[in-house]
């Protein structure tokens, strides 16, 4: 227990408290010539202790000092229902089930193309230039048409926004995917040769289990995208709700707290996202008899 | 082509030849070979004798490009599809999230065995291969030998006649590889299997089989064919004995004339 106390705790806590000194230092810094503006207005003089204690408790800071945000947090997530438009579970849940419902659908998206291209040379040769072709284009660029196209067919909601993280979230299954159905050792192919095994069982018995490494990992890099392109969808619908639209809101009015107290929610679901298909991983992994 | 009713393996004028960037490279050429059934042959050479890719010829991994070759009186393709023979690389190539006994099911599931009958199998085929009571391991729990013998297991499973082995004992040390010999030769007697092997090793070829098979590269072709004089018992002292070192000698020597090792 002390071992991992020292050996993951530890580290861990070092690097926090650094970013947190780091982060007071900046606080003080970056608010304080606004402080002074506001002092010398007043025709106040004001001492350094007061100025310090100024830029930690500005109401529209440059960077908001943690305590702050934790604040911020606090009260909009415990302190308002669920279902208010000021709270952040609120507008967490409206991008998360946007998130999911993309990730879910890039996930099959994804796994089909990449079983078309390892079994198919025409996909592979036609199709595999134009999956790395749609991740040159800035996703920021294209989102607002996805938005406008499908909202002139009617389509709105959360469908514009998963499909935007679909557009995303494919990608790194499609890459992963090809390279892990394509794993497998030719020896272990040629084995199946021998068996006048179908493609049907070589594709079940041999290419997806050692595909299900490279699945995981490539989930992991697709679910944290997916939740990008979820809050970018949301930002040139005109922020009516979700994160990205706490966060376009807050930058209207200069609500720094809020921009920051949103962007920590989205990092928080980010993590538990992250964790949750690395914990399946594991499982997986697990049940499969890979060496610990 | 009118192959007798105990030939397994019939070759005539086989050859091979891999076009390549720089050339064409004569893997196989000209090769004359009858296996009959219950034959033990051991194919021996230098690397890039053609030894490998004539197993894999026969076992329709590679296609010949000259001559005619018959696996139980058909083509390579049609005994291939015909499950006729049992493959062991020279790697165990277990499927690593597969238990030993998954493992060995696996020619089972693919051919449509009943589960009641793969179970059968495969607890039978793990006694054969003195590995009951490690079914529900994984490969990584194992050592190199006994997941070799769990790929022979594998390859006898689904009652193939012919088995066909690569070099299958050769990444394993010589104290593991003398005991998998014998066992080998035990399974061998037991199951009564026509079977092709091939090795580095001129002891294990002398020590194992009916028929030695000498080839030699560039291009790769049979030097000689030296039937064996040992008796079928073959206890592992025999190795010592004048007639098993008579039997080397003549490998050896054909070894020598087909390779000049100067080059």
């Amino acid at each position: 227990m002390s071992a991992y106390l020292r050996d993951r705790i530890l580290p861990v806590l070092t690097v926090i408290a650094a970013i947190l000194v780091l982060w007071h230092v900046a606080v003080v810094y970056l608010n304080a010539p606004f402080v002074r503006d506001q002092a010398a207005r007043a025709g106040e003089t004001i001492t350094l202790s007061q100025l310090v204690e100024r830029t930690f408790a500005q109401e529209r800071p440059v960077l908001p000092a943690p305590h702050q945000i934790v604040a911020e947090l606090w009260d909009t997530t415990v302190n308002k229902a669920v279902t208010s438009k000021r709270s952040l579970v609120y507008h967490a849940w409206i991008t998360l089930s946007a998130t999911l419902a993309g990730f879910a659908m890039g996930t099959v998206l994804g796994i089909a193309l990449a079983i078309g291209i390892v079994h198919s040379r025409a996909m592979d040769r036609s199709l595999m230039p134009w999956v790395i072709a749609s991740q040159t284009i800035p996703i920021l660029a294209i989102a607002p048409m996805i938005i406008v196209v499908l909202n002139s067919v009617g389509i709105s909601g959360l469908m514009p926004k998963a499909l935007i993280s679909t557009y995303l979230s494919f990608f790194p299954i499609v890459v992963g995917m090809v390279k892990g159905l394509r794993s497998p050792e030719v020896l272990l192919i040629d084995l199946m040769h021998t068996y006048h095994a179908s493609q049907a069982q070589t594709f079940w018995k041999l290419r997806w289990p050692a595909s299900m490494p490279y699945l995981f990992t490539s989930l992991k890099v697709a679910i944290a995208i997916s939740l990008v392109g979820a809050i970018v969808g949301e930002l040139p619908t005109g922020a009516v709700a979700g994160l990205g639209a706490r966060l376009l809101s807050g930058s209207y009015y200069g609500q720094t707290i809020q921009i920051w107290a949103a962007l920590f929610m989205a990092a928080g679901l980010a993590a538990v996202l992250v964790s949750i298909v690395g914990f399946a991983h594991q499982r997986v992994l697990k049940r499969m008899g890979v060496k610990p | 082509m009118n192959p007798s009713p105990l030939s397994v393996v019939s070759a005539k004028n086989l050859g091979l030849t891999f076009e390549t960037n720089d050339g064409p490279v004569h893997a196989l050429s000209n090769v004359d070979l009858e296996i009959n059934k219950g034959d033990f042959v051991s194919f021996i050479g230098p690397s890039g004798c053609g030894k490998t890719t004539f197993l894999r010829v026969i076992a329709d991994l590679e296609k010949h490009t000259a001559g005619s070759i018959t696996v139980n009186g058909m083509t390579p393709e049609e005994a291939r599809k015909n499950r006729s023979y049992g493959y062991v690389f020279q790697a165990a190539a277990l499927y690593p999230w597969r238990s030993i006994e998954k493992n060995i099911a696996l020619p089972l599931e693919i051919m449509g065995y009943a589960k009641s009958e793969q179970d059968k199998r495969v607890a039978a085929m793990l006694d054969l291969v003195n590995l009951s009571g490690f079914g529900k391991k994984y490969p990584w729990q194992l050592s190199g030998g006994m997941q070799q013998r769990a790929s022979i297991a594998r390859a006898l499973a689904f009652d193939a006649d012919l088995l066909l082995m690569d070099e299958p004992f050769g990444a394993l040390d010589e104290i593991v590889r003398d005991h998998l010999n014998e066992q080998l030769l035990k399974l061998w007697a037991a199951t009564k299997k026509t079977i092709c092997f091939v090795t580095h090793s001129i002891p294990e070829a002398v020590y194992l089989s009916t028929k030695i098979v000498v080839m030699s590269p560039r291009p790769g072709r049979v030097t000689d064919i030296i039937t064996s004089t040992l008796p079928k018992e073959r206890p592992l002292d025999i190795r010592e004995t004048p007639e098993f070192l008579e039997i080397a000698h003549r490998v050896r020597q054909g070894l020598k004339a087909g390779h000049s090792y100067d080059e």
